[in-house]
């Protein structure tokens, strides 16, 4: 049937001869009569069912405005679930007992005698096709887009380079001068004081028990004017530490000379893609990433135990302050946060 | 002439007078569209992004898609006072203040929801029932990108509340995008027009989410559909159904009263969903703050996969060269999404080039027995997806059943690569086993349950002979043709430089087709009717069988 002049790879037909048998088609076979084509009680009987379903649309569409209207907001959470429950219930039912009579009117009364068409293949007579060709020949003809190779080559080239300032003009999406630089800095600084999160008060090594941690921020956050909404809100993405306590003994050497009496400052952003770690499991001093399980232990210097992520996580160097409270010695030693392309660079 | 017709008649003739209107309408009033209810899939995504475009339309009403801050003086009284976005607090006022509001934001995530599980179960009935094959590529790539498009649709649509949730989920993608090498951390920067999350995100994402990504939608749908009203629906294979023919209900009235009614029908059920079935609470989550998760993070059932994949794939993270490659970012997240759609939409010329070229339009839907290989392909590839879905809940299936996350994950590792190949051996064989019952059901017809005793004692079960349209329902499918092993020179002895190509191709088609049970021969059917009719008769005979 189909006059498809592609040739196959190799031609089916050469393998043995279909050996199946081929039955004859006995043709469609033909439906019982409905209920509703045989007896006019049950015709009329689906007549009014549609009837019904369409009445009582008609009459949950009212019923919605009225829930609209008798319902309204006023800020309690059982006003607002009340209105949401009237409101849905009666725009549903509106809506399903409409298209459900339009199913039941199609199934019960429309004719179902099945119509049969002829399809026609869809690829085009080799004469179709010659036609085609030739036309579109003719029109490359008559524009001498192959013969006047001076304007061909000019327009190609002016094709080309149009869509290039197109380009440059998403330049300004963002900045594109020492990203890493500004990946790599956070707010830390010698002697910025670690603060808590939420109340901003500084801490000292006496406020820390024994498994405790607190979320910490640079005191220096603070200073950050209110209406600079994106830098504040940069610095929490990326400023932010956890201070925990843990048993001295527990630590190894190198993790125990960045604290103080056992007092670790941590990253809270996690080396994988960058969720806030949250989940502190105090007897293995593991901290847990919520988003993809990263596990790291805080006794090891942030040594990843398990997980997608592969950097331990950045430990910020503490000292005491003359006043007695916990300051950084610097900044972090290396760029927190998800991996970046450039980040062994900065 | 009918009352509707003539109180129409003006406005029609008006416009039938101007764009020859009747040339076009007739014939394409009656046009068939078969009746099936597997073919209604595809109809479901497309009446749910409607209701996505209607609620979606409410909703910008309301919506500020803006991240300067505002200090909350809504009637939600537990954030009163707090400092948010204005995104997060319009999408507040949305949920308190605004009548219908939260019923509308419950419609516009319910009937997302809905379109992609719609898109992706359609997706699954075109493939196993092999209706991608030519004339239909064109329309499988194009469900493909649509799909791809719903994923998009659905993460910048998550994203724009501000609430907690929703920016956990930026700050991954952060992480995504800053793994591509060389130019990632530029990328990132300019997504965010700045440094992570900057003020600028939910502004693009809001035009990316209702103008760029539903125009597409909306345009890729049209051609989608008019490609299936041009090339006519597949149908199966039956007795008066053939490959020329389509067989079914008119447009007019039938597959259009079933059509409209299915629209209401699918608004329906997601309206009373949205009234009773609780869905994404923001004001629960909070405002977004880089600096807070909570846990147990999830994002929307059609993102699991990705996450899944995220979360179990090895640390790997080489430095080259004093550059870091994020391996164990890049390859989940972009890498193997990119691959994995890529097959996806290349698999009408993958199977073609396996089964062979038989330049033949393919009208008539296979059975998902009767290509076993097919089949099991579509269930490995479920089954990958699903583990993938699985492992996006991980820590959730960790605390329900009591397993350690490092088991189930470990457990994921080894089982994505597993479990499909296992599930591909299970699917072919229960086809191959599913045809071999059809062609005894045909040559020995139908196991009755009735068990008679002959007069000298035997048993035996009266097997009742098919009708004939069953037979050939059963039957119509076509016989497997492996392709034949090439010769490596032609008669003249000439090399055949093809050689190595058309062996790859017989040993794939070897695999597709190889172990499908031929049918039977005109000479075993007609034996085993035979066989049937002279067995019944020696029982049922008037005189016992001799001993």
């Amino acid at each position: 049937m189909s006059h498809s002049s592609e040739i196959a790879p190799h031609d089916p037909g050469t393998a043995p001869a279909t050996r199946g048998v081929v039955l004859t088609d006995p043709g469609f076979k033909p439906r019982p009569p409905r209920l509703t084509d045989t007896d006019p009680k049950a015709a009329k009987r689906a007549e009014r069912i549609i009837a019904g379903a369409f009445g009582l649309s008609t009459l949950t569409a009212f019923g919605a405005i009225v829930a609209y209207l008798a319902l309204p907001l006023d800020g309690s959470l059982q006003r607002l679930q009340a209105s949401n429950l009237a409101l849905g219930l009666m725009l549903g039912l509106s809506t399903l007992l409409l298209g459900l009579g339009a199913i039941y009117w199609a199934k019960k009364l429309m004719p179902d005698t099945p119509m049969v068409q002829e399809r026609h293949p869809l690829s085009p007579t080799p004469e179709a096709r010659q036609a085609a060709l030739a036309e579109f020949d003719a029109g490359v003809e008559e524009s001498g887009f192959g013969r006047r190779t001076l304007i061909r080559n000019s327009l190609l080239g002016a094709l080309v380079a149009l869509p290039l300032p197109a380009v440059f003009l998403l330049g300004d999406l963002g900045p594109t001068q020492g990203v890493a630089q500004v990946k790599a800095e956070t707010l830390w600084e010698r002697g910025t004081r670690v603060v808590n999160d939420v109340t901003f008060e500084p801490i000292r090594p006496q406020d820390l028990e024994l498994g405790q941690i607190v979320n910490g921020m640079p005191a220096s956050y603070k200073d950050i004017p209110e209406e600079d909404h994106a830098e504040r809100l940069a610095q929490r993405g990326k400023s932010s530490v956890i201070l925990v306590r843990i048993d001295p003994a527990d630590l190894d050497d190198a993790t125990a000379a960045m604290g103080i009496d056992g007092i670790l400052c941590y990253s809270k952003i996690c080396t994988h893609v960058g969720c806030p770690l949250s989940l502190w499991e105090r007897t293995t001093n593991n901290m847990l990433c919520p988003c993809h399980q990263s596990t790291f232990n805080l006794a090891q210097g942030g040594r990843v135990i398990f997980g997608p992520a592969r950097r331990p996580l950045p430990l910020l160097a503490l000292e005491v302050d003359a006043e007695g409270y916990l300051v950084a010695q610097g900044d972090f030693v290396e760029p927190v946060g998800p991996s970046f392309w450039e980040r062994e660079r900065v | 002439m009918s009352a509707v017709v003539q109180a129409a008649s003006t406005p029609v003739r008006f416009i039938d007078d101007r764009i020859t209107l009747s040339n076009w309408a007739r014939g394409n009033l009656r046009k068939v569209f078969p009746g099936h209810w597997s073919f209604l899939l595809g109809e479901i995504a497309l009446y749910s992004f409607i209701l996505l475009l209607l609620s979606g339309t409410f909703l910008t009403l309301f919506f500020k898609p803006s991240l300067a801050a505002v200090v909350y003086e809504g009637s939600y009284v537990p954030l009163r006072g707090v400092e948010m976005s204005e995104a997060y607090a319009s999408t507040l006022h949305i949920s308190f203040e605004v009548r219908g509001g939260l019923l509308m934001r419950q419609v516009h995530h319910w009937s997302a929801l809905l379109f992609i599980a719609a898109m992706t179960v359609h997706m699954f009935r075109v493939f196993f029932t092999g209706a991608f094959r030519r004339p239909r590529e064109i329309n499988w790539m194009i469900g493909g990108v649509l799909l791809l498009l719903g994923l998009g649709a659905g993460f910048t649509g998550y994203s724009l509340p501000d609430d907690l949730l929703s920016g956990t989920g930026l700050r991954i993608i952060e992480g995504i995008v800053l793994s591509i090498p060389v130019v990632g951390t530029y990328l990132a920067f300019m997504i965010f027009g700045g440094e992570y999350p900057g003020e600028d995100i939910i502004a693009r994402l809001f035009i990316a989410h209702v103008l760029l990504i539903p125009g597409i939608i909306l345009a890729l749908i049209t051609v989608h559909v008019m490609l299936v009203w041009f090339q006519k629906h597949t149908q199966f294979p039956g007795p008066g159904r053939t490959n020329d023919n389509v067989e079914g209900a008119p447009l007019m009235p039938t597959f259009a009263a079933k059509g409209a009614g299915l629209t209401f029908v699918v608004f329906g059920v997601v309206l009373l969903m949205s009234a009773f079935i609780q869905i994404n609470p923001v004001w629960l989550w909070g405002p977004y703050d880089p600096s807070q998760v909570s846990a147990g993070t999830q994002p929307d059932w059609y993102i699991g996969w990705l996450d899944g994949m995220l979360r179990i794939m090895p640390a790997w993270e080489p430095v080259i060269f004093g550059y870091t490659l994020s391996l164990n970012v890049l390859i989940p997240a972009v890498v193997m999404p990119g691959l994995l759609t890529t097959l996806l939409i290349a698999y009408p010329w993958i199977e073609r080039f396996a089964v062979g070229n038989d330049g033949q339009e393919h009208h008539l839907l296979d059975r998902p027995r009767d290509v076993p290989v097919r089949t099991g392909i579509g269930v490995a590839a479920i089954l990958f997806y699903g583990m993938l879905w699985l492992s996006g809940g991980n820590d959730f299936i960790a605390t329900i059943f009591q397993i350690p996350v490092n088991t189930i994950t470990w457990f994921m590792r080894i089982g994505i690569f597993v479990i499909p190949a296992i599930g591909f051996v299970i699917a072919k064989r229960w086809a191959i086993g599913l045809q071999k019952r059809d062609l005894d059901t045909v040559l020995h017809g139908r196991e009755t349950g009735i068990i008679r005793m002959t007069p000298d004692g035997e048993f035996y079960e009266v097997h009742e002979p098919v009708s004939e349209h069953e037979a050939y329902a059963l039957l119509a499918r076509p016989d497997p043709v492996v392709l034949p092993e090439p010769s490596a020179v032609d008669e003249n002895g000439v090399a055949n430089p093809k050689a190595r190509k058309h062996r790859l191709q017989a040993k794939l088609s070897r695999f597709y087709l190889g172990d499908v049970p031929r049918r039977p021969t005109a000479e075993e059917l007609e034996h085993a009717r035979a066989h049937a009719v002279e067995a019944s008769s020696a029982r049922a005979g008037e005189l016992p069988s001799s001993h």
